[in-house]
């Protein structure tokens, strides 16, 4: 039942990475684009921990953190960019 | 594992399957910016969430431990998760809102996506 579970978990998340790379493509303000890009940072983490639990292993929760913080730090980065022109002042 | 555990992480897993596609769905759906800003910050991020419950259950469930990363890792999104809407949200006002349409912000200052922050008093910045 897990196993059914983890599969249409899987199948969710790898849809909605493919809609977020229409948007990245599509999207016709660069705000869009940060935006797609964040929320396919959300959903990979997702897939990481579903990956995890599949295995049965607890060494992809490392992994997670760091591509959740590597995530949050480059969109506020992008943003700035875009704000301010530069991204530390 | 008990059947009452597998019922729990299946309930959860599906619940944040469907969450993290309507994140998805939601963001190519809506019509403009603003409004496809609300998709993913809220649905996906509450996917996210149900991920790591059912991860946390799991792994109590077969280890007997209390793993404590899962409650980390959804602690830092749901911190990051507001942040990161309002610098979208203010990157695109800065590229597509002129600050003649916006109301008055009510204060002593303008918005703060215009205007440069007030000066404080001396020493402070």
């Amino acid at each position: 039942m897990i196993t059914a579970a983890l599969f249409f978990a899987f199948g969710c998340y790898g849809i909605a990475l493919l809609l977020d790379l229409w948007r990245i493509a599509r999207g016709p303000d660069s705000a869009d684009r940060i935006l797609a890009l964040d929320t396919m940072v959300i959903n990979v983490i997702a897939l990481l921990v579903l990956y995890g639990v599949w295995r049965g292993t607890e060494i992809y929760f490392e992994a997670a953190m760091l591509v959740a913080m590597v995530g949050f730090v480059s969109t506020v980065a992008y943003c700035r960019f875009v704000l301010r022109g530069d991204i530390i002042e | 594992m008990s059947f009452a555990a597998e019922l729990l992480i299946s309930i959860s897993l599906v619940v944040s399957g469907v969450f993290g596609f309507v994140g998805s769905y939601g963001l190519i759906k809506l019509r403009t910016t603003m409004q496809r800003l609300h998709a993913p910050t809220k649905a996906t991020t509450l996917g996210v969430g149900g991920v790591l419950i059912a991860s946390m259950i799991y792994f109590v469930a077969k280890t007997g431990n209390l793993s404590i990363h899962e409650l980390m890792i959804s602690l830092f999104l749901f911190l990051t998760a507001p942040i990161t809407a309002n610098f979208i949200a203010k990157t695109y006002i800065t590229r597509n809102v002129r600050a003649e349409d916006l109301p008055p912000s009510g204060g002593e200052y303008g918005w703060s996506v215009y205007d440069d922050p007030p000066e404080g008093p001396a020493g402070t910045s």
